[in-house]
């Protein structure tokens, strides 16, 4: 495999962060049996946001992930896009409300190739079948789905791989192909669960700028355990603990939280 | 397998050589469109449906019966075919979707599908006998099933195994397509590899799973419709049928729609070149002989990787 390119793109200065109210969730609670997993949660995506959910191990993180992409039932709580009131989406129409995710554990299908892996985010806009692949008729849209996947995958420098299959690939690799998949569909708002973790220095440095790029084209949700990353790309952050909201806000703010502090070290003050 | 309307009554060593190919690419081509079925419900849902040889012969009565009305085998064997794929969707929208969303932790997961498809089968064939009884029913063949005449001898291969072999390459041709060059079939694939994921890219998996198996019943109605004629119709016709495309489906690596195809071929040639150069005795053993070898020397089967699209 060829190495990868430096990300050539800039940092912070191409982050345009405005004040329209992409995403906004209220009071959400989920709970398993007896255990409250989520109380009351609150969260708030502006455009072109980058927000961290960050909080100790069993917080809720991808619990919160899983209860916002219809992977979790959720018990109570309300979901607002673009001021508008929606149901809690059910998997398979997470993408029809401008949503995407990745999961934690890259979960690319070994056996495809990269480029169908890449497709299968954006299946759902395609329209061919059986007798119109038999007749030929779907090969402009499947040509028009293969390069929207291209152009995904440039957008992670990894189009150059498109005909590996996906389990030849490095585990950073993999990384950067769930991310395009993930992207194909082209939402507004994108949720990365763990997208620096399993990965050495350099990779994370590059997943670094790679987030800060994606943030000019969309809206980011980040689920990380790496600080440094949480701490580089996001403008805003919300802690969680025990299922419940414990601090938010800009990024200096939270960091000085005596309660995230006390959360993450364990001591008071 | 010999059918029994393409019987080599003269031997020179050539003509009965020819013969034992001819036969081998005939039964193989009958045991293909089960294996394909089998491989069909695999991919799309991780079960091995052995109520496959019933959903068949049930769709294969309901021909029948249409036969008896029209005298049409052709509008008999649309019916088959289109009737399969109501049945094989209605099974898994029904009974199979119902059991996986109950059954969902421990050892029966894996227990409760195969317990559940081999269940369905007796209850199929049970049903089979209250409508149709059990009494032997025959189709006839659409075309001549006398043999060709090869420099004026005739030999074991006639129309009707040509009609099979044809039939079977269209079948595999628009399943090709189907799975490499539509969305719906890269969907299927998703969907049988992880369904999360697939859900989670906008795919409905349910409805999906449920084409697989729609697909797969529309295959087992075809390969009914092909193998009875020749044969008698009884609630229980297609058992070995299924027994030989499971076989053929292993072979080929459960996974690949060619592999089934060619394992199925493999099977075809191993039972017809068993029984005619060694003992009749030989039909039923040899696929299990076949089977066990291909499992030591690859385990995987013959045809486990498959061809992706690339750039």
């Amino acid at each position: 495999m060829k190495s990868l390119p430096e990300l050539e793109f800039g940092c912070l200065e191409s982050t345009l962060v405005s004040n329209a109210n992409l995403l906004s969730i209220k009071s959400l609670s989920v709970s398993f049996g007896g255990l409250k997993a989520l109380s009351n949660v609150n969260l708030e995506l502006n455009e072109n946001e980058v927000v961290g959910l960050i909080g100790p191990n069993g917080a809720g993180k991808t619990t919160f992930f899983n209860a916002l992409s219809g992977l979790t039932e959720v018990e109570s709580g309300t979901l607002s896009i673009n001021g508008k009131s929606h149901k809690w989406p059910k998997p398979h129409q997470l993408i029809d409300l401008g949503i995407s995710r990745t999961l934690q554990g890259v979960g690319l299908f070994p056996e495809l190739s990269v480029l169908e892996n890449v497709m299968i985010g954006d299946n759902k806009s395609s329209k061919s079948g059986l007798i119109s692949g038999a007749l030929g008729l779907s090969l402009k849209d499947e040509k028009k789905l293969r390069q929207r996947a291209l152009t995904a995958l440039e957008r992670v420098y990894a189009s150059g791989i498109a005909d590996q299959r996906a389990d030849s690939l490095p585990y950073p690799v993999t990384k950067r192909v769930a991310i395009a998949r993930a992207l194909v569909s082209e939402p507004k708002v994108l949720l990365l669960d763990e997208p620096a973790g399993g990965l050495g220095a350099q990779d994370i440095e590059w997943m670094n700028s790679l987030i800060h790029n994606l943030a000019t084209q969309c809206s980011v949700i980040l689920v990380e355990h790496h600080m440094d990353v949480v701490m580089s790309v996001c403008d805003r952050l919300y802690v969680l603990n025990f299922g419940e909201v414990i601090s938010s806000g800009d990024v200096e703010k939270v960091r000085r939280d005596p309660a995230v502090v006390e959360a993450y070290l364990g001591v008071n003050n | 397998m010999i059918r029994q309307f393409a019987l080599p009554t003269w031997g020179s060593k050539m003509t009965e050589f020819i013969t034992a190919i001819l036969t081998s690419l005939s039964s193989g081509a009958i045991y293909a469109l089960m294996a394909l079925a089998i491989v069909l419900v695999w991919r799309s849902t991780r079960v091995i449906n052995f109520a496959q040889a019933g959903q068949a012969v049930l769709t294969t009565y309901i021909g029948y019966t249409v036969i008896q009305r029209t005298g049409s085998y052709w509008l008999a064997l649309v019916v088959a075919v289109i009737s399969g794929a109501i049945i094989g969707a209605v099974i898994d929208r029904f009974f199979m979707r119902p059991i996986f969303k109950r059954v969902k932790s421990g050892p029966i997961v894996m227990i409760a599908p195969v317990v559940a498809t081999l269940g369905l089968l007796g209850i199929i064939q049970a049903i089979i006998g209250f409508i149709w009884g059990l009494t032997n029913q025959s189709i006839e063949a659409p075309v001549s099933t006398g043999g060709y005449k090869v420099m004026g001898k005739v030999i074991a291969f006639s129309s009707y195994n040509l009609l099979v072999l044809v039939a079977v390459a269209i079948a595999m041709l628009l399943l090709t397509i189907l799975f490499q060059r539509t969305n719906i079939g890269l969907a299927l694939r998703a969907s049988a590899y992880s369904p999360e994921i697939a859900r989670l890219s906008g795919i409905k998996v349910d409805a999906v799973r449920t084409l697989g198996w729609a697909i797969a019943g529309a295959s087992g109605g075809l390969a009914g419709m092909l193998y009875i004629p020749g044969y008698f119709l009884y609630p229980n016709a297609m058992d070995l049928l299924l027994v030989f495309g499971f076989v053929a489906a292993v072979i080929g690596g459960l996974e690949s729609l060619f592999g089934a195809v060619a394992g199925a071929m493999i099977l075809g040639f191993a039972i017809n070149f068993s029984t005619t150069y060694i003992s009749q005795k030989l039909f039923f053993p040899t696929a299990f002989i076949v089977l066990v070898l291909v499992l030591l020397i690859k385990p995987s089967g013959l045809f486990a990787a498959k061809k992706s699209r690339g750039a």
